[in-house]
């Protein structure tokens, strides 16, 4: 590739995208962003303090913005200290959802159940965790090694030990499997 | 040689690079032992099975500790943006590691420095930040599940948890998604999706379709996608092309799990020893 055509290339990629994997926190008080934002910084997370985007018509003046995927690892910091965000979204497009669907897929013996991307799979008899699956961020195996082999009541929770979406995925789809 | 780049369930496992051995329910680098369960792993132990049979080479990998604080990625994005432009990798496959646009797009910068330019694959996490910087068309090849193909389909989610719910993950609607994915550009050149049935497609259409042997119990067993991830970058340092690659990788991990007479409680390593035998089978077949 030619000089030329390289830096071109290379000027678009550090334009392009580069909030698409960035959140933001919604907060109620000034006050709760203001410790929020001391509290992250102090644990080494990227973040900055900025004005909410106009889609956002709830909480105060300043929202903060993180790294989405550790959406998990952020909130659960936040709300041990006792400053939970009102909401937690995408910079790109703030008004987006969660997934709230849940598949499931009876085996007979056992029950698969998916959230978003991360799949759950259960003896029904002994309520052992047999099997996780999907997902791609690096908590996922780590999960998968703290959680099979064990009963639902007995394993951790994923909000509990994990840190990325994929985390806060398989939550959900334990939590949907703990009310069956 | 094939390049493998992921990461490793334990947050106090360093950064190392070198070649890959199987030994056991293991895989060892730099004699450090890594058991062989799901995630990149298994995908390391599904290439050198693949390679194995193919008389080539072990790959050589790059690999740190990460339990999902993304620390141990950042170190090796690191690392490969200094050290990637020297190598002489053929084929390169990115895997499980923390999604950030950022160091993604240093990487990519890294890798348009080297001398010959490998075949480029990206799975799990590292797919989704390939995504989110609009470079997807740089890849030759992506590994999607259902899931994730409704992610790359949806050109607005920066992540599968924000899928919006009319972009539904069925899978009568993998064609309609495929096509989806490339109009937002939002696709590598050529498509491998897992599922029920597995497709491999690029920007004029589906190419194949693979749906026998059929194991319904695959679907709950962990790291199934990521064998199949290795055993089409195996086949892919070879020189073959990466659609036929594609396809006989599907072919060969259908087949691998169906030998292992599987259940959803099946272990992948189970799987991971059916693969020579797997692999010689439908070589014969082609």
């Amino acid at each position: 590739m030619s000089f030329f055509k390289r830096l071109t290339l290379r000027k678009k990629k550090t334009q392009t995208s580069s909030k698409a994997d960035r959140g933001i926190l919604v907060f109620e008080h000034t006050s709760e962003v203001i410790k929020a934002e001391s509290m992250l910084k102090k644990a080494g997370l990227n973040i900055r303090v900025m004005g909410p985007p106009p889609e956002i018509r709830s909480g105060c003046d300043l929202v903060i913005e993180i790294p989405l995927i550790e959406k998990l690892n952020i909130f659960r910091m936040l709300e041990n200290a006792g400053t939970p965000p009102m909401d937690i979204v995408p910079v790109s497009s703030p008004l987006l959802q969660p997934v709230d669907l849940f598949q499931n897929k009876d085996f007979g013996k056992y029950l698969m159940i998916r959230a978003a991307n991360m799949k759950l799979t259960v003896e029904k008899e002994t309520r052992t965790i047999v099997n996780i699956s999907g997902g791609g961020c690096p908590d996922v195996p780590y999960l998968a090694s703290k959680m099979v082999g064990m009963s639902l009541n007995e394993a951790p929770r994923p909000r509990e030990i994990g840190h990325t979406l994929c985390g806060y995925a398989l939550d959900l789809a334990y939590e949907e499997m703990k009310r069956r | 040689m094939i390049g493998v780049v992921g990461t490793v369930p334990d947050r106090n496992f360093p950064l190392v690079t070198g070649e890959i051995r199987l030994k056991g329910d293991s895989i060892t680098i730099q004699e450090k032992q890594i058991p062989v369960n799901r995630g990149t792993p298994a995908l390391l132990a599904a290439a050198i099975k693949t390679a194995q049979v193919l008389e080539q080479g072990p790959p050589f990998a790059y690999l740190v500790g990460d339990v999902g604080l993304g620390q141990g990625s950042r170190r090796l994005y690191e690392y490969l943006s200094a050290h990637l432009g020297k190598c002489d990798v053929t084929t390169l496959v990115f895997h499980y590691l923390q999604p950030d646009v950022d160091w993604h797009n240093r990487v990519l910068f890294a890798v348009e420095e080297m001398e010959s330019p490998p075949v480029l694959i990206a799975d799990a996490g590292f797919m989704y930040a390939a995504k989110m910087s609009g470079q997807s068309c740089q890849y030759d090849l992506f590994t999607p599940d259902m899931g994730e193909l409704a992610f790359l389909a949806d050109e607005k989610a920066p992540h599968p948890f924000y899928t919006r719910g009319f972009i539904l993950h069925e899978e009568n609607r993998a064609p309609k998604l495929i096509a989806r994915a490339y109009a937002h550009k939002n696709a590598a050149r050529c498509l491998l999706v897992k599922g029920k049935q597995d497709y491999v497609a690029d920007r004029q259409g589906i190419r194949a379709t693979i749906d026998i042997p059929m194991e319904e119990s695959m679907e709950a067993i962990g790291g199934t996608g990521d064998t199949l991830t290795g055993i089409v970058t195996a086949l892919i340092g070879t020189g073959m092309a990466v659609v036929k690659a594609a396809t006989i990788a599907a072919r060969v991990n259908r087949l691998a799990g169906h030998y292992a007479n599987p259940t959803p409680a099946m272990q992948v390593l189970e799987m991971i020893q059916h693969i020579p035998r797997a692999l010689s089978e439908i070589l014969k077949s082609v």
